[in-house]
């Protein structure tokens, strides 16, 4: 169960982080797209506090935006729900130490959530036709959000981070310093 | 202790799943004055004025932002805008001689069905949000129904056409783009015998529009530019007044005439920066809107995109 004051922490980052998307990064243009920053803030949390947290996460952001842009309500939820706890469930069953992790899984969960949209939307009905340049469009979206992986990382990590009761990487941290200060480690 | 956790865990994803889903239903299938749509109108109300505020703060982020990529296409779009003076030069001194024939022949066939822009009555809108996924391409802008915004009607901006209302709450009101997959605009040829077709989008490149429909026969040449096609029929009424410009065309293959003919338009309207839009309120065609929904004893009047 998550602490009250983490949950006020998420709720802020996902109201500012959807205000931030919708009314600034959308609107600049990079290798001739727009960076989506929310799959980006649901898949951190998720590595950060869990597949509970990172599903709740998704599930709340994902509304903000469909209400925010008065979109179909539900698609946005259902995807970065799915999203934040498979980034959850990555943290639980494997706990992965590397840095370029939330690199990887930003751009997994970029990918899946332009793939998703698609796949819902022509379940839904297109009546448009729909080129293949939408590959590219999606490739794209996914490069520059790969870039921006790591630095959003940080930047949840810096805001829920101090909130957390157990942040792996500094009970990783701890658990090294300890040992090397243990009277019982070899010189 | 564990499978407890394990199942609170799945309980909770299959919850919000669910609800996910519930909401999708119902919204999908829920009309513009359902009560789903209310409450999302409601909470962009509140919403509006803090995108708005947000807006204006992030807005020497954006121009950094902008200005760096503009540095970088600079060149290449000068040397296009070089290109493009030159024709339009030899364009006006053309166009000038075929003004001062078109004045004349008006006032002997006494047409006047073409409204200038100006006539209406446009409201100047500040854009305060964008949808970040490639399938909806709409914008919010700081407008609604206090400035006399209704829905479906059309948005321009000093390029050309933008798109059409679709939501509108007392303060801020939805655009959607005309490369949003459900757009579609009726649209003609200026030049050559003046075809009419209908300007769609292909889903996923917003600078390539589709005009569709165009008779297979239609010689329409690259560089010739698209406008609206307006039609004024008491019947069919395009939401679009005629004569704005929505591209040129950039493309003409002959591979792709079948029964009717298409060809590829690169949209005037930089529809990936947009900061204002103008919203054509035209009091006139809602005081004949209701004319007309009087005289036909509560039928619906038919539109044309």
């Amino acid at each position: 169960m998550l602490a009250p004051g983490v949950i006020v922490r998420l709720t802020a980052l996902g109201v500012v982080a959807v205000i931030v998307q919708i009314t600034a990064v959308s609107q600049i243009t990079l290798l001739g797209t727009s960076a989506d920053l929310t799959p980006l803030v649901v898949v951190s949390v998720g590595l950060l506090c869990g597949s509970v947290a990172g599903a709740g996460m998704g599930f709340g952001m994902g509304l903000l935006v469909d209400v925010a842009l008065l979109q179909t309500l539900g698609i946005s939820s259902l995807l970065f729900t799915i999203i934040g706890y498979a980034a959850g469930r990555l943290r639980e069953a494997r706990d992965p130490a590397h840095g370029l992790i939330p690199l990887a899984v930003g751009a997994a969960g970029t990918a899946l959530a332009a793939v998703g949209y698609g796949m819902i939307q022509f379940l839904l009905g297109v009546e448009a036709p729909v080129s293949l340049l939408l590959l590219r469009e999606i490739l794209a979206t996914v490069a520059v959000n790969t870039l921006l992986a790591l630095p959003v990382y940080a930047l949840v990590r810096r805001v829920v981070g101090p909130a957390l009761p157990q942040d792996p990487r500094r009970r990783r941290g701890r658990q090294a310093s300890t040992t090397r200060l243990s009277p019982f480690t070899r010189a | 202790m564990h499978d407890r956790s394990v199942r609170r865990r799945r309980a909770i994803l299959a919850l919000l799943v669910g609800l996910s889903l519930i909401l999708l239903t119902a919204t999908f299938g829920d009309n513009v004055g359902g009560p789903l749509r209310s409450i999302q109108r409601g909470m962009l109300e509140v919403l509006a004025p803090i995108q708005e505020g947000a807006n204006r703060v992030l807005k020497p982020f954006r121009d950094l932002a902008g200005w760096a990529g503009d540095t970088l296409d600079a060149k290449d779009e000068r040397d296009k805008m070089r290109d493009e003076r030159n024709s339009l030069r030899r364009q006006v001194v053309s166009l000038q001689q075929a003004q001062r024939e078109n004045v004349q022949l008006r006032r002997l066939v006494g047409l006047d069905r073409q409204r200038d822009l100006e006539r209406q009555d446009p409201v100047t809108a500040r854009v305060i949000g964008r949808s970040p996924n490639l399938w909806y391409t709409t914008i919010n802008v700081d407008k609604g129904s206090s400035a006399g915004v209704r829905r479906d009607q059309p948005v321009v901006n000093g390029e050309g056409l933008v798109g059409k209302v679709t939501e509108v709450t007392t303060g801020a009101s939805v655009v959607t783009l005309i490369t949003d997959h459900t757009s579609g605009v009726s649209a003609r040829v200026l030049g050559g015998r003046g075809d009419e077709g209908i300007v769609q989008t292909a889903v996923g490149n917003p600078n390539d529009l589709l005009l569709e429909f165009l008779p297979r026969d239609s010689q329409v040449r690259r560089g010739e530019r698209i406008v609206t096609a307006g039609t004024r029929s008491n019947r069919l009424e395009s939401l679009f007044p005629p004569g704005i410009p929505v591209g040129s065309v950039t493309k003409v293959d002959p591979d792709e005439i079948d029964v009717y003919q298409r060809v590829h338009i690169k949209p005037y309207a930089d529809l990936r920066r947009l900061d204002f839009v103008q919203i054509l309120t035209d009091p006139d065609r809602d005081k004949a809107a209701v004319v007309s929904s009087g005289a036909g004893a509560g039928q619906a009047r038919a539109q044309v995109p």
